[in-house]
């Protein structure tokens, strides 16, 4: 006998152990769920962990209100499936209430916005532990961060100061109005992301996948026509075969020219692919060179 | 595809994150838009050359100051392997980063610099993965271009380093010259250096056998939590959910529990695929007994015939991380092992371990930010541990400042005193 994991399983393994040790020593953590693959995949990760029970926490969307519609619809189904609540924080509210103001030009993002939003709910509900799929691959700040990311009481990172976190003993201690961020897909890359989603026939929504769909170029990128990202005047919008590496908010985030329509070729053109996934579609980090960092230590996933 | 895990050590500037650069780079892992952004900030600062630490140096401080601060975590694969790269900061202000990235690692790459030889923060490095009992250790004699790929350079520096790690306990050690600059010895062999026999760095990598550095002997279950799903299809449903720290279960085992010390057996292991026959590490699972006794997350399941040390007194050597306060007799903490939490006091600091000579220094009163010293413990609570060298996860624990909630120790148990 070999005893031994696949890479897939041990990853898989090092995330339920994750789970269940918040699960267990924090009051009321919540689950960050966007309806994008790294939290279908957290999710799907979370389910297991506690099976046969049910998650023993909510899930909580921030809402942009610049969804795809898509992905709005899986996000509903899949809740309602595992049986979970779902807390929805409304990014709209956030702007109605005046705790942030928006840019008013067309087309613009609310990315940005989102920390507020993500904050205000954060303390409004009281969560003191909130998982987040961000993986470590995906951006260099992040692959600077803790599986447990403390968060000050004004939701910040510091990243010069981070507590040593050794073997799997992850230290969730903070005071009142402090939390934590948890990242359980922490080590997992993009293409453990695909192989994960095809080994354990997971569902995605149909965005991922390519399909044809009125775009136009936007600073080099192939951004989808859309009631938040209408087409500026004067360019050219034109029809093309496309699919979506990471899903965000409409307004900034760009499709891929694709021809991937299952798992299987997805997997092959991530394999393949010779530029990052925030780098091919996010139009939020080209800002900087530390635009992650400076959103992270404010406070954003 | 098998995982294995390593973390860079060594001297400040001695070539760390440059040569996870090279490694990245040359094996067609660094996609063209980091590469790109990379060129570019190397170019605006005016460097000769595209420097590859800043593929891994990825906060503003570090590209600002030209030096690692924390951990940086980067994957790649070949086909032989999948590998979990932890690229920690030399600088000795920043040691507890480098323990933090080295205490999971399958294998550490110690640098050094070939014009400057053994530095005090290359011995502390040495001492550090050997007590963290990191099992394989490669001695990379770094810039070799820099000493005109001297054979004799590279010899005398390998005799040095052997010569240190015979009064350590080291597992498996290897040397390999290379440039992290010039990629020599780092994913192919080197034209440079036709005296050097061995594999290149990378194929050491692929070839490290590590299948049986795991305590697959000393069955130990520490339980994590209780799913108790109180629905109508799982009326009854108890489980025991954890992650295998040690050794095999198999259905059908006879158990122990402690600290009740009651006996039972395994009915089932479950996992949400259904259940599994036997459970090692570091599967997460869900064992069921066939009896009610009491059970909670800390409590330990192991075998009747094979137990771990029961007590609330140990001995240990600890790493201090904490510049805001020292470790002295009489100082109290919480402390985390496996799955329980409890309250310790410092009896005893034995000694102080000198990173240079490995001298005991006896009588000290105090240990500070990164000085190493064993000291004996004792717990409110009797804590079900091995020793660190059978089992890093249940020989291991933290200490945690009860004011400020950091992490300022991390303790490696020798046994009861
Ligand atoms: N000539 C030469 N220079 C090298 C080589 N490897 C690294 N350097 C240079 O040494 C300097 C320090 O390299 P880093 O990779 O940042 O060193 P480090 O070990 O990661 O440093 P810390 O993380 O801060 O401890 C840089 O200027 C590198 O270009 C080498 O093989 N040859
Ligand atoms: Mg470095």
């Amino acid at each position: 006998m070999h005893y031994t994991l696949t890479h897939l399983r041990a990853l898989e393994a090092e995330a339920i152990h994750i789970f269940r040790e918040v699960a267990a020593e924090f009051e009321k953590p919540v689950l960050l769920f966007s309806g994008g693959k790294d939290s279908i995949v957290m999710l799907q990760v979370a389910r297991k962990a506690f099976h046969p029970a049910k998650i023993p926490f909510p899930l909580m969307h921030i809402d942009t209100g610049h969804n795809f519609e898509e992905v709005i619809e899986y996000r509903d189904r899949r809740v309602e499936q595992l049986g979970c609540r779902l807390v929805v924080a409304s990014v709209q509210e956030s702007i109605d209430k005046g705790r942030v103001v928006e840019d008013p030009r067309p087309g613009a993002s609310r990315n940005q916005l989102q920390t507020t939003t993500l904050l205000d709910a954060i303390e409004e509900n009281g969560f003191d532990a909130v998982f987040g799929g961000a993986r470590r691959d995906e951006e260099k700040a992040r692959a600077k961060e803790r599986v447990y990311s403390f968060r000050d009481d004004f939701g910040q990172w510091d990243p010069k100061n981070q507590r040593p976190e050794l073997w799997s003993l992850y230290n969730g201690r903070h005071r009142p109005g402090e939390h934590i961020r948890v990242f359980p897909l922490s080590n997992w890359t993009e293409l453990d992301i695909w192989q994960y989603i095809a080994e354990e026939n997971i569902p995605l929504p149909p965005i991922y996948f390519a399909h044809r769909r009125p775009v136009y170029l936007s600073r080099g990128m192939l951004m989808a026509v859309h009631k938040v990202a209408p087409a500026p005047e004067n360019t050219e919008v034109f029809e093309a075969l496309v699919r979506y590496r990471t899903v965000g908010d409409a307004s900034c985030t760009a499709a891929i020219e694709s021809t991937a329509d299952t798992v299987e070729k997805v997997i092959a053109e991530v394999a393949a692919t010779r530029i990052t996934e925030r780098g091919a579609t996010r139009a939020d980090d080209r800002v900087s060179e530390a635009a992650m960092e400076d959103r992270k230590k404010l406070g954003y996933f | 595809m098998e995982l294995l895990r390593f973390a860079t050590a060594g001297s400040v500037d001695d070539g760390k994150s440059t040569l996870i650069g090279r490694l990245l780079y040359d094996s067609k892992q660094i996609f063209e838009d980091q590469w790109d952004a990379v060129e570019r900030v190397s170019r605006d600062r005016g460097e000769g050359y595209t420097n590859l630490a800043l593929l891994t140096d990825g906060l503003r401080a570090e590209r600002e100051q030209g030096i690692t601060i924390d951990v940086a975590y980067r994957y790649f694969a070949t086909p032989k392997r999948k590998f979990i790269i932890a690229d920690t900061p030399g600088h000795v202000q920043y040691t507890r980063n480098m323990v933090t990235g080295a205490s999971m690692a399958d294998l550490a790459l110690i640098l050094v610099d070939a014009r400057m030889g053994i530095q005090e923060q290359s011995r502390r490095h040495a001492i550090l993965t050997t007590l963290l009992r990191v099992p394989h250790i490669v001695l990379c004699v770094n810039k070799m271009d820099l000493v005109d790929y001297s054979e004799d350079v590279f010899e005398s520096i390998k005799e040095e380093f052997a010569e240190f790690a015979a009064k350590l306990e080291t597992g498996d050690l290897s040397f390999v010259p290379i440039s992290a600059l010039n990629g020599d010895n780092v994913v192919t062999r080197s034209v440079n250096m036709p005296w050097y026999e061995g594999a290149s760095l990378l194929h050491l990598l692929e070839d490290v056998y590590i299948a049986s550095d795991r305590n697959l002997i000393d069955a130990r279950f520490p339980v994590q939590y209780v799913i108790r799903p109180m629905s109508d299809d799982y009326h009854d449903y108890r489980g025991y959910a954890g992650t295998v720290a040690g050794g095999v279960f198999k259905k059908g085992d006879p158990v122990v529990v402690l600290p009740s010390g009651f006996t039972s057996h395994i009915t089932s292991i479950d996992t949400a695929d259904g259940p599994v026959d036997e459970a090692f590490p570091p599967m997460s699972v869900t064992i069921r007994l066939d009896d009610d006794i009491d059970v909670s997350r800390g409590s330990m399941i192991c075998r009747p015939r094979n137990q771990p040390q029961v007590g609330q007194d140990i001995d240990a050597m600890i790493c201090w991380m904490s510049e805001l306060r020292s470790l002295k007799a009489g100082d109290r903490f919480t402390i985390k092992h496996t799955t329980q939490v409890a309250r310790t006091v410092v009896k005893d600091l034995t000694y102080r371990l000198d990173v240079n000579t490995l001298h005991r220094h006896e009588g000290v009163p105090e240990l500070k930010l990164n000085e190493m010293g064993r000291v004996t413990l004792r717990t409110t609570v009797p804590l079900f541990f091995d020793e660190y060298r059978r089992n890093r996860l249940t020989g291991s624990f933290i200490l945690i400042d009860e004011a400020t909630n950091t992490t300022v120790g991390a303790g490696m148990i020798l046994g009861a005193p």
